[in-house]
């Protein structure tokens, strides 16, 4: 942990918002079209609610203006006076119905804007695990399917449908920037479709309480210009590259040799477990463990060597490697491009 | 058949005010010592006893939320570990929502509602005992669990399959939903002992349209318990069942569902918040008209808002499942009824407005916490207008908005009207005032660190920021506001602080207040304060909804009762109209034992399910022991 | 605070019957709040069959032999459940005492033959959810029938001890009857539920 110094216009910004949150993951900096619809949304039902609410304070404070400084006998009822104060709640009451029929609609109208279905979409089938996330591009021809983790690519203005399923428990996918969030619940299967308008790189970050690192589960949507996403999909489909160096084949060997390859898949190599991530082409991703460390060479490692001390309870367990090994396995993650 | 015969001599008729109330205070007190404190059944003492345990329950919940604050305070903070968080997340919102909010409002009804109905007893005074004993036992077990690192950390609604046998290995799930069944259970025995007393033991001439506004929430809500809880004793019944004999409710495996859990939970769930509101609904209606000095603006009107908002509750749960992928149409219809809400929340809001415009305020402490409640409580319903939009939902669900959302209506809607029902109640409940100048200051701390709390978390929601995470990255900027709101909670908690130390002082140190300080409507005031054991040495007889504004000379009486036996006036339901002289039961030990014996085949049962069948046995004999005739005078007809 | 009397109670009889004692609105409130724990039970049941590809779930529908015994058995004890009742308002000590005798016979009786409905289902509570909602509304159930049988026990012994002839105490064995009347009104829906929903 960095000690940083006190940012207080930073906390003279709090009211303006403009303090907090980055781009990359707020509902207020859209990135696409539904995201930009929800904002509107969000928008015109925050000024209804806060006119409203406005309105009622003026009453409330107004309703002082005969305030008095000790308790008196009570007034007696009157049924005369009472009859503009009854014309006034009557209308207060008929105005509360208009306005939330109006919201009632308007909502109504964004909601079945929401659910556009697109032929031409990109297929993505989404397991959610105990904290991290499985992507598997889906392809009518099978051999071109293939698996990533924690790291979307995405191509810009074409709608990507995420077929959403939890093997485990439950947990909720949610790209603030492109959209609303959706759960992925075990035994049924939820979808939702995303499309980006702009590049960019969009976080998004399990929303459901699913246990222990719940606040550990997040992932990146990148997306970039179509010709972009092509080339990065035909590398994804490739298996993992040979290593280059030879400390490198000897992290390969020790990978393949000790549990690593019983959780992992390395496509190309014999590592076909499936507990945990696909490492194919781990050190493209920007960040390793569900968003946890950027991907460094000395991530790589000080994960491998520890993961339960960085992200305590997660379903990685420690094995014991000598620095050695411990250094080539590095190296060898590394070269997974 | 032997009917006692009626002696004249010993009706209350005969005796001159003295006589009266000693031989009344034989029959009706509680002996000193510790037998007959633990035997006790009168209402006030244990409604007493219920307030300040419930208030103990906010002090220990408060302290949880200001260390969850300092965790929050900063990114990747290290104050606690991801497992102790999500401990004592759950422990706050749990214990907030069971140990604190829903028995706080019944103790409250348990103490008040029998002295403004006018009547000596609450009805059911053993169960009343009863349920204290299994509520403190569910709070122990609790709190016990928590202390030996076996507090639950599924969040306070537990969704499953994280709550189920295999994701949620060890016992503290079953904390979890064992602590459900005490507090289910002392909360449905309080709301039957409620409504009862409501229906049938209302003084003379009080009808339907002669009620105390608070009388009428605490009816609604209490038919809200008996309707939504079973809900949860089948959901959390059930998770016990898939946990411990390997049922499969839950599990989708196996022909269970997931979802179902959601639908039983929040079945429950939502009536709950109503369950916590609509008693602080009551509260602000009391403190508006004594403190307005005018009978209330449109009594049918807010009658109608609580009983039309308490049959909505029940149609709105989904609302809290938007994104669990339910058909879209079915979700809009809930989006409608959610909205409808408005409605009556809205009437009641402009009748207390008229009510105020119209009348003459004196900002006492209590009227200022009704300023703090509207404030705060309308921008909360405000927000929960917004979360009730299907697609604006689908953005901050499961965020800090939503966390900002039911704080603003739990802690503005509910607690703001509680304290200051603290402070206009108190004179009665203890004889003394609290601090009218220390009241200002703790309405003053608890209402601005309130806003500055909790306000900026609807941003952090907007920003992103997910509910429940132990801990967040330093580039996602939130920390500058997370280090504000933690520092504001510290003001929060400063007000609270002050508050309990203004009610430790008031207890011996506060100005005598004398039976009706307030100049105040209501019969609870036409007693001494703190009130007699018997409440009333003759009950009182209604003609007014206002009766101690409109017979400012006398009180209007009945005579006719026996003072050498406990003895309650029956009244009809709808007329009030007086129709049986029922004795009410004497102390008793054996509550005590039943609940001792229930809450030792609950904690069992978490381990074995034969300690229903031999836990049972106990119980059982606890419960003859309590029901035997005893051959006092209240065993005769 | 000054008084006026304005009212004489001294006439009003020492014990109200029916809706006019607090304890027959107490058994109410009671069977409202048990109610919707059945009537829920119920909708699980429902619910989890709407989900289900087929029903009953991996086997075959339950016989029909135990529950419909019991189920006759339970209406058959409504008449003299209905006597008891009357003989309690008359004040009959005599006949309550008979009646009593009977109903803790006709209490006894269908407990005995719940055991043997539990094989009848052809499934086990840890088999499926359909497994698991049938022993848990047999289970719900046959609590209420248990409880309510040793209510009636205890009732049965006070009424030859010396507290029976007492209003108070026939009070209670109408209230008894009334909460009696409830166990078998609830037990009908459940015995369609389990027997004939999978026969549809
Ligand atoms: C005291 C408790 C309380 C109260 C009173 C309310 C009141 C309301 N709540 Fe809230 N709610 C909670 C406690 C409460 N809530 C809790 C604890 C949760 C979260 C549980 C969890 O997830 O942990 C929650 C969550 C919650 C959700 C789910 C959000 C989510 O998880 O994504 C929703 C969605 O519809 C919702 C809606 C509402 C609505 C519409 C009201 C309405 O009743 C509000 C009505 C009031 C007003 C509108 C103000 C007064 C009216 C006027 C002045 C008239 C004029 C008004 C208009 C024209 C609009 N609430
Ligand atoms: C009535 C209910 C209630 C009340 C009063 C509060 C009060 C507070 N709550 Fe809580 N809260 C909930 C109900 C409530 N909450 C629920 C249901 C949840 C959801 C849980 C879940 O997700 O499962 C939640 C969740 C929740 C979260 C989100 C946690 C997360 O998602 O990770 C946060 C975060 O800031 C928070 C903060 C606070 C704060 C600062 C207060 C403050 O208002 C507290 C102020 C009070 C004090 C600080 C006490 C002061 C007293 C003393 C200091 C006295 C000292 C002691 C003695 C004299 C003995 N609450
Ligand atoms: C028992 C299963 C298991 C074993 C054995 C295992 N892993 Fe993992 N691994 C996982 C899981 C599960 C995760 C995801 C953890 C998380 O983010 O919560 C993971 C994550 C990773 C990641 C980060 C991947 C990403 O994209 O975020 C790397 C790198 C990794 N493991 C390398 C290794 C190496 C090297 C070994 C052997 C020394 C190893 N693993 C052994 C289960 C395992
Ligand atoms: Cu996955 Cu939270
Ligand atoms: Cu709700």
């Amino acid at each position: 942990m960095t000690a940083r110094p006190l940012r207080l216009p930073a906390l003279a910004a709090v009211l303006a918002c403009g303090g907090c949150g980055t781009p990359w993951q707020s509902a207020l900096h859209p990135g696409g079209a539904q995201a930009g619809g929800l904002l509107d949304l969000i928008t015109i039902f925050t000024a209804v609610c806060g006119i409203v609410w406005l309105l009622v304070m003026i009453v409330t404070l107004l309703t002082l203006r005969r305030r008095r400084a000790g308790i008196e006998a009570p007034l007696p009822r009157d049924e005369g006076t009472e009859r503009r104060p009854r014309r006034a709640v009557q209308a207060a009451v008929a105005t509360t119905v208009v306005i939330i029929a109006g919201l009632t609609l308007l909502s109504f109208f964004v909601t079945r804007g929401l659910t556009a279905d697109d032929p031409q979409a990109l297929v993505v089938r989404v397991r959610a695990y105990q904290w991290w996330w499985e992507f598997t591009y889906q392809d009518p021809r099978p051999d071109q399917a293939f698996t990533v983790a924690n790291e979307i690519h995405v191509p810009v203005g074409r709608p990507v449908r995420f077929l959403l399923e939890a093997p485990d428990v439950i947990h909720s996918f949610w790209v603030p920037s492109l959209a609303g969030k959706q759960d992925l619940i075990p035994g049924r299967s939820n979808e939702i479709t995303l499309v980006a308008d702009q590049p960019g790189v969009y976080r998004g970050q399990c929303a459901q309480f699913c246990g222990l690192q719940h606040a550990h589960m997040a992932f990146l949507v990148i997306a970039e210009p179509p010709d972009r996403f092509a080339a990065w999909q035909v590398a994804q489909r490739q298996p993992a590259p040979e290593p280059a160096t030879d400390e490198a084949s000897v992290g390969r060997r020790i990978f393949l040799a000790r549990q690593c390859a019983a959780c992992h898949t390395i496509q190309g190599t014999t590592a076909s477990g499936t507990l945990g991530p696909d490492l194919t082409h781990v050190a493209s991703r920007r960040y390793i463990a569900a968003g946890l460390l950027p991907t460094t060479r000395g991530s790589l490692a000080a994960w491998t060597a520890d993961p339960q001390t960085l992200k305590p309870g997660n379903n990685m367990p420690m094995v014991p490697l000598g620095s050695d090994e411990l250094s080539a396995v590095s190296a060898y993650l590394t070269s997974l491009r | 058949m032997s009917v006692a015969p009626e002696e004249p001599e010993v009706l209350d008729r005969r005796l001159d005010a003295a006589a009266l109330d000693r031989r009344l205070d034989a029959v009706w007190q509680t002996p000193r010592g510790l037998w007959a404190a633990l035997a006790t059944v009168d209402h006030k003492i244990i409604g007493r006893r219920y307030i300040a345990t419930a208030f103990v329950f906010l002090a220990l919940g408060g302290l949880l939320a200001v260390a969850m604050r300092l965790q929050l305070a900063r990114p990747e903070a290290r104050v606690m570990s991801a497992d102790r968080y999500n401990q004592v997340f759950t422990m706050h919102g749990a214990n907030m929502m069971f140990l604190f909010a829903v028995p706080v409002m019944e103790a409250m009804a348990v103490y008040l509602v029998p002295l403004m109905v006018g009547t000596r007893n609450i009805a059911f005074p053993r169960l009343n005992a009863f349920s204290y004993w299994m509520y403190v036992a569910g709070g122990i077990v609790l709190w016990g669990a928590f202390v030996f690192d076996m507090g639950p950390d599924i969040g306070w609604f537990a969704y499953v399959p994280l709550s189920g046998p295999q994701y949620a290995p060890g016992k503290r799930a079953d904390i979890w939903a064992q602590m459900i069944t005490f507090t289910e259970v002392s909360a449905l025995a309080v709301a039957v002992e409620l409504v009862v007393t409501i229906f049938k033991q209302r003084a003379p001439g009080m009808s339907l349209d002669r009620i105390p506004l608070f009388v009428w929430s605490m009816l609604v809500t209490s038919f809200l318990i008996i309707i939504a809880m079973p809900a949860i004793m089948v959901a959390s019944t059930s998770l016990i069942l898939d946990r411990l004999i390997g049922t499969h409710f839950f599990n989708p495996a196996e022909g269970g569902d997931v979802l179902l859990w959601q639908h039983l939970f929040w079945f429950f769930g939502h009536p709950e918040v109503y369950i916590i509101f609509l008693p602080a609904v009551g509260m602000v209606s009391t403190l508006v008209v004594t403190f307005s000095r005018r009978p209330v603006f449109g009594y049918l009107g807010l009658v109608l808002a609580v009983i039309s908002t308490g049959i909505l509750a029940f149609g709105l749960w989904v609302h809290h499942m938007f994104v669990t992928g339910l058909p879209r149409l079915g979700e809009s219809f809930f989006t409608g009824s959610s909205m409808a809400i408005a409605i009556p929340s809205g009437v009641q809001i402009f009748c207390w407005l008229a009510t105020l415009w119209s009348g003459r305020p004196v900002l006492k402490v209590p009227l200022l916490f009704v300023y703090a409640f509207l404030f705060t409580f309308v921008m909360g319903g405000m927000t929960g207008v917004m979360v009730a939009s299907v697609p604006f939902d689908t953005q901050v669900h499961d965020t800090y908005f939503v966390v900002a959302h039911f704080h603003y209506v739990l802690v503005g809607g509910a607690v703001f009207p509680l304290m200051g029902a603290v402070y206009y109640w108190f004179p009665k409940i203890t004889g003394r005032l609290m601090s009218e100048r220390v009241g200002r200051w703790v309405a003053g701390l608890v209402f601005v660190g309130f806003n500055l709390t909790f306000f900026p978390m609807h941003l952090l929601g907007l920003a992103g920021m997910p509910r429940r995470v132990y801990t967040y990255p330093a580039e996602m900027q939130w920390g500058s506001v997370n280090l504000f709101i933690s520092l504001s909670a510290l003001v929060l908690a400063s007000g609270f602080l002050l508050f309990f130390w203004d009610a430790f002082r008031s207890l011996r140190h506060g100005i005598p207040a004398g039976d009706n300080p307030w100049d105040a409507p209501t019969l609870e005031w036409a007693t001494s304060s703190p009130p007699p054991s018997y409440n009333f040495a003759r009950l009182p007889v209604v003609s007014s909804a206002y009766p101690l504004w409109d017979e400012r000379d006398a009180l209007s009486v009945a005579t006719g009762l026996r003072p050498d036996r406990r003895e309650v006036l029956v009244s009809s339901v709808a007329d009030a109209r007086p129709e049986a002289r029922e004795s009410s039961p004497r102390n008793s030990i054996w509550p005590l034992w039943t609940a001792i014996a229930t809450s030792i085949m609950l904690v069992w049962s978490i381990f074995t399910p034969w300690a229903v069948v031999w836990g049972s046995i106990p119980i059982a004999t606890a419960l003859i022991g309590w029901f035997w005739p005893k051959g006092v005078p209240e065993d005769d007809a | 605070m000054n008084e006026r009397i304005v009212l004489d109670v001294s006439h009003l009889t020492l014990h109200g019957k029916s809706s006019a004692s607090v304890t027959w609105w107490g058994t109410f409130a009671f069977m409202l709040l048990e109610g919707t724990g059945f009537a829920l039970l119920i909708a699980v049941y429902l619910y989890l069959e709407s989900l289900a590809s087929e029903w009953p779930l991996g086997a075959p529908p339950p016989d029909l032999g135990p529950g419909s015994v019991l189920t006759a058995v339970l209406i058959a004890s409504l008449v003299p459940n209905y006597l008891i009742a009357r003989w309690a308002e008359q004040e009959n000590l005599h006949k309550v005492r008979i009646g009593i005798v009977i109903m803790t016979v006709l209490g006894i009786v269908p407990v005995v033959l719940r055991f043997y409905e539990f094989p009848a289902l052809h499934i086990s509570w840890d088999s499926n959810a359909y497994g698991s909602i049938l022993w848990a509304l047999l289970g719900l159930h046959l609590t209420h029938l248990v409880t309510d049988l040793g209510d009636t026990v205890v009732l049965a012994i006070l009424m030859f001890t010396r507290h029976g002839a007492n209003k108070r105490r026939l009070g209670d064995i109408q209230d008894n009857a009334l909460y009696w009347n409830f166990v078998v009104a609830t037990w009908l829906p459940i015995y369609v539920c389990i027997y004939w929903v999978p026969r549809l």
